[in-house]
C-alpha cells in the first residue's frame, strides 16, 4: 500500500480504480504563413465555434451544477472575446507572419502571466482559466478531439491538471473522485468537485505514472490523502466509513427541509454552533434553523491585537445576512481558562478556570467589552442577532451589563449611528446561575445551558484532566435535574430555554430534553439532521409516560 | 468626462464573475468607460483589464465615463457598483 498526501478539495470517500486522465494536449508548432489575412480568418473561425462549445458546456454546468458554477464559462467567452485578448492574437499573426496556434499560445501564456503574477490567490488562479481556453481555441484549430473518460466502470480520476472544461465535458456517471497533481483549492474546478459533492484532492504528490492506470485505489477526502493498492483490511474499514457516510447522506436528503416537530406536536429549536466563518457553509447545508452559539473569541484568538469595531461589525453583519433573517446567537467574549490571548495580557492564575474569564474579563475591561457591544448592536440592524453573555453567576452582573448596554446604545444615539435591539439572553453554565435561575429568568430573554463548563463546576471536575475521567459522568443525575430545573424556571418567566453545551447533541438524552421542554438545542452542524431525526420519531407523551414523569 | 469615486464592499472584490457582469453593464453603453484603481486604469468593457487591476474588497476605484451617452451611463454603472460590488 502507498499513500500519497494533497489538500482536500472536499471530503468523503471514493473506492475505485484508477484511470489516468492524459489531456488531448497539443505541440503547438510555429510556423511561418504567407497570407497572413486568411490566418486571422481561421482564428475568427476557430474563436466563433469555441464560443458555441462554451455555450454548450455553459448550459450543461446550468443543469449539472447551478448558475453560480455554471458562469466560469460565462466568463471564458468573455475572455475570448476580450478585445485585448483578439488583438494580441491577430497582431502576432500580422507582425511574425505566423500560424494562429501559435499566436494563441504566446497569447495565452502571457495573459496567463499576468494573473499568475498577481499578489492575490483567488486571481492566481485564474491563470488556470486563461490556459482553458487557449487550449481550447488550439483544439479547435487544429481539430483534435478533446480528451474523455474511456472507461466501462466508474473510476478515480487522476489528472495532472483539470480545465473547468475538462471537468464539466466528463460523465458525471463514471467519475468517483478527482485527484490532480497540481491545481489551486480555488479553482474552479475545485468548485465545482465540491458542489458536486464528490470528494477530491489537489496537490498530491504523485506521478502520473502510466503503471498507476487500473490498480485499485481509496481516496480520503476528509484526511486528504489516496491510497494505492490498499491492504484488505484497510480496504475493509475505508469500505464500512463509507456505507456509514452514505447513509448519513441519505439522512439528509429525507430529513432536509423537514420541521422539528415531535410525533405528537412538540416543536424544538435545532440551531448549530461555529466557531469560525468557515462553518457558515456547513450550517446551510445541514438545514439549521439558526446559530445558536457563535462564538465571538475566534476573532480575537485569530487576532494579533485587539479587533477593532469595524473588523468585528463585518464580521457579525456577514453571519447576519448570510443566515437571512435566521437567528443568529452570538456569544460575547469568552476568553480565559483553557482559550489565551497573549495581547489581553493577563496576570497569571493559579487556578484559570476559576479565574478572570468571560463576562468577567468584560466587566472589568470595559473598553474591549463595549467595542464588543457597538459591533452588535451596529450588526443587529442587518439580521436577526441576538447577544449571549457566558458565564454569568449573580443578577448584580446581569444588571451591569444592561448598564452598560444602555451606555453604549446612548453614545450609538449621540453619534447618529443606526443599530438594532438584539434580544440579550445568557448562558447558564455555572451551580449558581442554575440555583438562581427563577429571578435570571425576569431580567433575560432567553437561558443557554452551557454543559460543558455547568459539568465542570457542578462535578469539580477539571475538563482537561484525563486522569479524572473514571469519575467524569457527564450523564450525572445532577446535571440533568439542573436542565430540568433551569427550564423550568425559564418557562414560568415566559422566556425559552436551549442547551448549547455538547450534551445537546447526546442523542441517547434527545428524549429526556424533550421530555423536560427544552426549546432548543444548538449542536455541531454535522449532528442537526441526525438529532432532527430522533425529534421526529419521539412521541414526548408516551416517552414521560414510559419514565414516570408527571404530565 | 464624469466620474465617480466608490469603495467596493463585496467581500471577494471584484472576481471574475462580476468582472463579466460588469463587462455586460457597460457594453450597454456607447460610451468609454474606464475603471481606475492606484493609477492603473482598465476599459470596463474589457475582462482582462478590469481583472488586471485586482480589485479587493475595501478598495477605492473611480470610475470614469465619457462619450454621447456619458449621463445615462455614469447613472446606470453607478447603480450596478451599488447592487452588485
Amino acid at each position: 500500500m502507498e499513500v500519497f498526501n494533497g489538500k482536500s478539495v472536499f471530503g468523503g470517500i471514493a473506492i475505485g480504480k484508477i484511470y489516468i486522465y492524459q489531456k488531448g494536449e497539443q505541440q503547438v508548432r510555429r510556423i511561418r504563413v504567407d497570407d497572413t489575412a486568411q490566418e486571422k480568418s481561421r482564428y475568427r473561425a476557430a474563436s466563433g465555434e469555441a464560443m458555441k462549445q462554451l455555450q454548450v458546456l455553459y448550459e450543461k454546468a446550468l443543469q449539472e451544477v447551478g448558475e453560480e458554477n455554471a458562469a466560469v464559462f460565462e466568463v471564458h467567452q468573455m475572455m475570448l472575446e476580450d478585445d485585448d485578448f483578439v488583438e494580441s492574437v491577430e497582431n502576432i499573426i500580422d507582425t511574425q507572419e505566423v500560424n494562429a496556434e501559435y499566436a494563441v499560445a504566446v497569447t495565452g501564456d502571457n495573459f496567463a502571466q499576468m494573473f499568475a503574477a498577481m499578489d492575490d490567490d483567488y486571481m492566481r488562479g485564474r491563470a488556470a482559466d486563461v490556459k482553458d481556453i487557449s487550449e481550447r481555441l488550439i483544439t479547435v484549430l487544429s481539430g483534435s478531439a478533446a480528451g474523455g473518460i474511456q472507461s466501462d466502470e466508474p473510476v478515480i480520476v487522476l489528472a495532472d491538471d483539470l480545465a473547468p472544461s475538462e471537468t464539466v465535458q466528463m460523465d458525471k456517471d463514471k467519475v468517483l473522485s478527482f485527484v490532480t497533481v497540481h491545481g489551486s483549492l480555488n479553482s474552479h474546478t475545485a468548485i465545482l468537485a465540491r458542489t458536486m459533492g464528490i470528494p477530491a484532492l489537489v496537490q498530491t504528490g504523485i506521478s502520473l505514472d502510466e503503471a498507476l492506470d487500473g490498480k485499485m485505489a481509496v481516496v480520503d477526502g476528509t484526511k486528504g490523502c489516496i491510497y494505492v493498492e490498499p491492504d484488505k483490511d484497510y480496504l475493509a474499514q475505508m469500505q464500512a466509513q463509507k456505507n456509514k457516510d452514505e447513509e448519513q447522506k441519505e439522512l439528509l436528503q429525507t430529513l432536509k427541509g423537514r420541521e422539528n416537530v415531535t410525533i405528537d406536536g412538540q416543536k424544538v429549536m435545532l440551531y448549530a454552533n461555529i466557531g469560525n466563518m468557515k462553518d457558515l457553509g456547513a450550517v446551510l447545508q445541514n438545514d439549521a434553523g439558526g446559530i445558536g452559539l457563535f462564538r465571538s473569541e475566534f476573532i480575537y484568538l485569530e487576532s494579533e491585537d485587539f479587533p477593532t469595531e469595524e473588523e468585528q461589525f463585518a464580521i457579525y453583519k456577514k453571519v447576519a445576512e448570510t443566515m437571512a433573517g435566521k437567528r443568529v446567537i452570538i456569544r460575547t467574549l469568552d476568553i480565559g481558562a483553557d482559550k489565551k490571548c497573549d495581547y489581553f495580557e493577563m496576570e497569571h492564575e493559579e487556578n484559570p478556570a476559576l479565574g478572570c474569564r468571560a463576562i468577567r474579563i468584560c466587566l472589568t475591561r470595559l473598553e474591549i467589552f463595549k467595542t464588543q457591544l457597538r459591533a452588535l448592536l451596529r450588526a443587529s440592524a442587518f439580521g436577526n442577532i441576538a447577544i449571549m453573555y457566558p458565564m454569568i453567576t449573580s443578577l448584580k452582573e446581569v444588571h451591569k451589563i444592561k448598564e452598560i448596554m444602555a451606555e453604549v446604545k446612548a453614545e450609538l444615539t449621540a453619534q447618529g449611528i443606526s443599530y438594532g435591539n438584539p434580544p440579550e439572553g445568557i448562558m447558564i453554565e455555572t451551580p449558581a446561575a442554575v440555583i438562581i435561575s427563577e429571578q435570571l429568568a425576569k431580567e433575560v430573554d432567553f437561558f443557554s445551558i452551557g454543559t460543558n463548563d455547568l459539568t465542570q463546576y457542578t462535578l469539580a471536575i477539571d475538563r482537561q484532566n484525563s486522569k479524572l475521567d473514571d469519575f467524569y459522568d457527564s450523564h450525572h443525575p445532577a446535571i440533568l435535574e439542573m436542565i430540568r430545573m433551569v427550564t423550568e424556571n425559564a418557562h414560568k418567566a415566559g422566556i425559552w430555554a436551549g442547551i448549547c453545551g455538547e450534551l445537546g447533541a447526546d442523542l441517547t438524552l434527545t428524549r429526556d430534553f424533550l421530555a423536560m421542554g427544552v426549546d432548543e438545542l444548538s449542536v455541531s452542524p454535522g449532528r442537526i439532521l441526525p438529532v432532527r431525526k430522533i425529534v421526529l420519531e419521539t412521541d414526548v407523551a408516551e416517552y414521560r409516560k414510559e419514565k414516570g414523569m408527571e404530565n | 468626462m464624469k466620474e465617480f469615486t466608490y469603495v467596493i464592499t463585496d467581500p471577494e472584490g471584484i472576481h471574475a464573475r462580476p468582472a463579466g457582469e460588469l463587462v455586460k453593464a457597460a457594453k450597454e453603453y456607447a460610451s468609454t468607460i474606464k475603471i481606475v484603481k492606484d493609477g492603473k486604469s482598465g476599459d470596463c468593457k474589457k475582462i482582462f483589464g478590469i481583472m488586471g487591476l485586482g480589485v479587493k474588497n475595501g478598495n477605492e476605484v473611480t470610475i470614469t465615463v465619457e462619450g454621447e451617452d456619458e449621463e445615462a451611463a455614469f447613472e446606470g454603472i453607478m447603480k450596478f457598483m451599488q447592487e452588485n460590488l
